[in-house]
């Protein structure tokens, strides 16, 4: 461990500015519309890490020597020093409100010294270091509820879970979403729930959804993804578009080379805009990020593809991308209920046929996914052949296959 | 105030059932208390999506605040008349402290300045790490930065062409697996680069993300185009009691993480040295002892992760860096590939940044309009990269295998008596 940062870390302090009470009026005083220059702090960065450090993480950073998983949601850290810390992980539906951030704030003040974490898949970490109030925080947490009924706190998503769905924007605020984000994903984990607080799967499993495929976030290495398709070309705004719209980054903005710059006349009047060769556009809706006159939403046309078996860790295999297996569910607000069918069939599939420490992607490739598609009831299209680019390594260039229901003798 | 206008929601209402965290529950119960039309009217424009299947936010939004660049996102609603609270809902991306540890003395203040200043929603965390308050009106956008900055001690985080905010791992804060200072290289890099990421400056967007460990936390292989990956060079650390230990059943193997369900006894051949992808460990029985040949090991963690009382990385620490993640658009998926296979690093990062500039360098030249590095490695290939742009060796390591074609370059300097020819010499040897 470098001794330099472990000496910043000790020294580092709590910023004394955020006791000071929050000022409403000063930023009208500071900020003068006329001289906007005046008065501006710039290039700070974020706060210095450090100083939001437990007492406890402060002085046994790098001295870490082992953890357990004491139960589903709770973990114990142990330090060379023999300092011990329970970690308590909950689950957040990422979407809040500052309601939530001070009730979130109300319990780590609490039991926590008020200190609290987030994680990298937006759950929420609190830190005690005795187990009386590690059991006081976690009778605390399980009454904590809202007037729906549904948890504000659930514990879980350790070891053999599926624990929190990273996901997107959705309808929320995105213009380019083919689906929801945070009513998918609430959908998905209230059927899913007994897995986020128990270790009975074979491996963890990470589900991520993201709602067009520009893939904010971690879709293409999940091991189950929910991604919004789109599937009708985009609408041309003739007598709009050259006047919103930088044609040769349109043209440029399609991977299959669909777009072409046109003239039209409208009234008399020549106007540039493109064309879209339809049969040529799969609906990626790169151009519509590019030019505000070619949306491409539609009620009817767009839904979800499910991918499967990605992964990120190194541990035993690489790390994958997901694969498509499930080319097209419709958007079925507010419960989702055939997306969430899907889901839950293949990790149900997967937890009853895997093996220990197997991801969903390890198994899916031990028994090839022809047995894949078969064991998880799958039907199998022509759209989950890859026909872009370099799809050709993605045939089957051997014999080694396996028989299943798929195959008729001819 | 104005008056209230709430709106009929029944198909989101049908999202506050069920044990997952409601935020249609959140999000109603802090409308009624602070009485907020703009989250009143963002659940009635999500209804109103619910019902056509489509959004309903209009195309882009440039907005931000003077000096940068980036760190807002403008949004404007296409139902302005029935929903004219979120007519303008702009996102504020806020940079987060290194992993995401808070004192709920920062946190309550942000929340005060985002009660008063904006829609009291937010989104802990968006995707690349920052803290996300979700919708205000252009109006307050000055003064939200001015109580950020002055009130605050805190900054924008990135948006647009530039370098966004970087993050990390939890790392040597609660983690015994890592093996870099995650937190302390992610905030020096995020200082130093300060103005890359303020000021869109590059052909496309470019990310940093620092793991401890190939565990990989924070995905850094799959969502950076820069991935810095702790691993070691030396040995594994053995304490071979423990893992008799394991072996005896008195240790949960992984920590516990499948303590759910009956697996049987712990079986170190079949969970550990069968397991292991280079077949380089061995139990022996009649000795009891665990012997890992480290020259083949390639640090996947697997025995590490299952036996974390008996085996930790080694105290050779560095990274792995790799180049290149991106999601699909535009010419598909890419992981990141190994650039650095070791790289060791220690304040003030000289090595590291010696790289990132080199690359920067490069990419800001060279690089199209919207092409991610991954794509301008792919395009000019990873050979031209390494040897000619970076001046790095080529090794096997940046390999999986070889190529299987045979379509070489080679430059006419490497090719004795170069390309300059006289087909009439040609011909005194071979007559046409």
């Amino acid at each position: 461990m470098s001794d330099k940062v472990y000496e910043e870390i000790q020294n580092t302090q709590l910023d004394e500015i955020y006791s000071k009470p929050y000022d409403p009026e000063l930023a009208e005083k500071l900020y003068n519309p006329q001289k906007p220059m005046e008065n501006r702090i710039t290039d700070i960065g974020p706060p210095h890490y450090a100083q939001f450090f437990p007492p406890v993480i402060k002085k046994n950073y790098g001295k870490w020597v082992s953890h357990e998983i004491v139960q589903p949601g709770v973990l114990k850290y142990k330090s060379e020093t023999g300092d011990v810390v329970y970690v308590v992980r909950v689950g957040c539906p990422r979407l809040v409100t500052t309601d939530y951030i001070r009730e979130v704030c109300e319990i780590a003040d609490k039991y926590c010294d008020g200190y609290v974490r987030w994680t990298t898949r937006n759950n929420i970490e609190f830190h005690v270091t005795d187990e009386e109030k590690l059991r006081a925080l976690l009778d605390d947490l399980k009454g904590r509820k809202y007037p729906g009924g549904s948890y504000k706190f659930p514990v879980g998503g350790t070891g053999a879970s599926v624990t929190n769905i990273v996901h997107t924007q959705g309808w929320v605020h995105c213009h380019t979403p083919a689906i929801d984000a945070s009513g998918v994903v609430k959908a998905v984990m209230d059927e899913l729930f007994e897995y986020f607080g128990s270790h009975k799967l074979p491996a963890q499993v990470r589900i991520a959804l993201a709602c067009c495929l520009n893939m904010c976030g971690a879709v293409h290495c999940s091991d189950i993804a929910i991604l919004g398709i789109h599937r009708k070309p985009p609408l041309i705004e003739d007598d709009r578009l050259q006047n919103v719209c930088e044609i040769p980054l349109v043209v440029a903005a399609c991977p299959l080379g669909a777009i072409k710059p046109a003239t039209v006349e409208i009234d008399g009047e020549k106007k540039k805009t493109v064309r879209v060769n339809k049969e040529r556009c799969m609906f990626c809706g790169n151009c519509y990020t590019m030019c505000p006159a070619m949306p491409l939403a539609d009620g009817e046309g767009d839904g979800i593809a499910i991918l499967v078996g990605g992964k990120i860790s190194n541990r035993i295999s690489p790390p994958k991308f997901s694969k498509l297996v499930i080319p097209f569910i419709p958007n079925e607000p507010p419960r989702w209920p055939t997306t969430v069918k899907w889901v839950k069939k293949i990790l149900e599939t997967y937890a009853q046929h895997a093996r220990k420490y197997e991801r969903l992607g390890e198994w899916a490739e031990r028994i090839g996914w022809e047995r894949f598609f078969e064991l998880c009831e799958i039907p199998f299209t022509e759209k989950s052949i890859d026909d872009y680019r370099l799809a050709y390594d993605t045939y089957r260039t051997s014999l080694h296959f396996k028989f299943t229901s798929h195959v008729e003798p001819m | 105030m104005a008056e209230i206008k709430k709106h009929d929601t029944p198909m989101v209402d049908e999202l506050k059932g069920g044990p997952w965290p409601s935020f249609v529950d959140d999000i109603y119960s802090y409308a009624e208390k602070h009485q907020k039309q703009a989250c009143f009217d963002l659940m009635g424009q999500l209804e109103l999506s619910y019902k056509h299947k489509e959004t309903h936010w209009k195309h882009g939004g440039i907005v931000g605040v003077f000096g940068y660049g980036g760190g807002v996102i403008g949004r404007y609603s296409d139902q302005q008349e029935q929903f004219p609270a979120i007519w303008a809902f702009h996102t504020i991306r806020v940079n987060q402290p290194a992993s995401k540890w808070y004192h709920t003395s920062a946190l309550r203040k942000l929340c005060e300045i985002w009660d008063h200043r904006g829609s009291g929603m937010l989104n802990t965390h968006g995707s690349t790490g920052d803290l996300v308050l979700l919708g205000t009106v252009t109006e307050q956008l000055e003064p939200i930065f001015f109580d950020l900055t002055h009130q605050m001690n805190m900054d924008l985080g990135g948006s647009g062409s530039n370098l966004r905010t970087p993050s990390c791992c939890v790392g040597k804060a609660r983690c015994e697996w890592s093996c870099l200072d995650t937190q302390a290289l992610c905030y020096d890099l995020t200082m130093t680069y300060q103005d890359e990421l303020h000021r869109p400056a590059f052909p496309y967007k470019f990310k940093f993300k620092i793991s401890g460990c190939p565990n990989d936390c924070v995905a850094a292989i799959a969502r950076a185009d820069l991935s810095i990956i702790g691993t070691w060079i030396d040995d594994i650390r053995i304490d071979q009691e423990a893992v008799r230990a394991y072996v005896g059943g008195e240790l949960k193997p992984n920590a516990g993480a499948h303590s759910d369900r009956d697996w049987g006894p712990f079986d170190i051949k079949k969970e550990v040295i069968d397991l292991c992808p280079t077949q380089c460990m061995h139990w022996d029985e009649k000795e009891k002892k665990l012997y890992i040949n480290n020259k083949e090991c390639n640090r996947c963690m697997h025995c590490i992760n299952v036996m974390p009382e008996a085996l930790r990385p080694g105290t050779d620490t560095g990274a792995t860096i790799l180049m290149g993640a991106k999601a699909p658009i535009l010419e598909g998926a890419q992981l990141s590939t190994v650039i650095v296979p070791f790289m060791r690093l220690e304040p003030p990062y000289d090595n590291l940044k010696e790289l990132i500039e080199k690359t920067w360098d490069f990419w800001m030249e060279n690089g199209k309009n919207r092409e991610r590095l991954g794509e301008l490695i792919q395009r000019i290939g990873l050979n031209r990269f390494i040897v000619d742009i970076l001046g790095l060796k080529p090794i096997p390591q940046h390999v999986r295998e070889p190529r299987a074609n045979p379509y070489v370059f080679w430059k006419e300097e490497e090719v004795e008596g170069g390309w300059d020819r006289d087909v009439a010499e040609f011909r005194k040897r071979h007559p046409a």
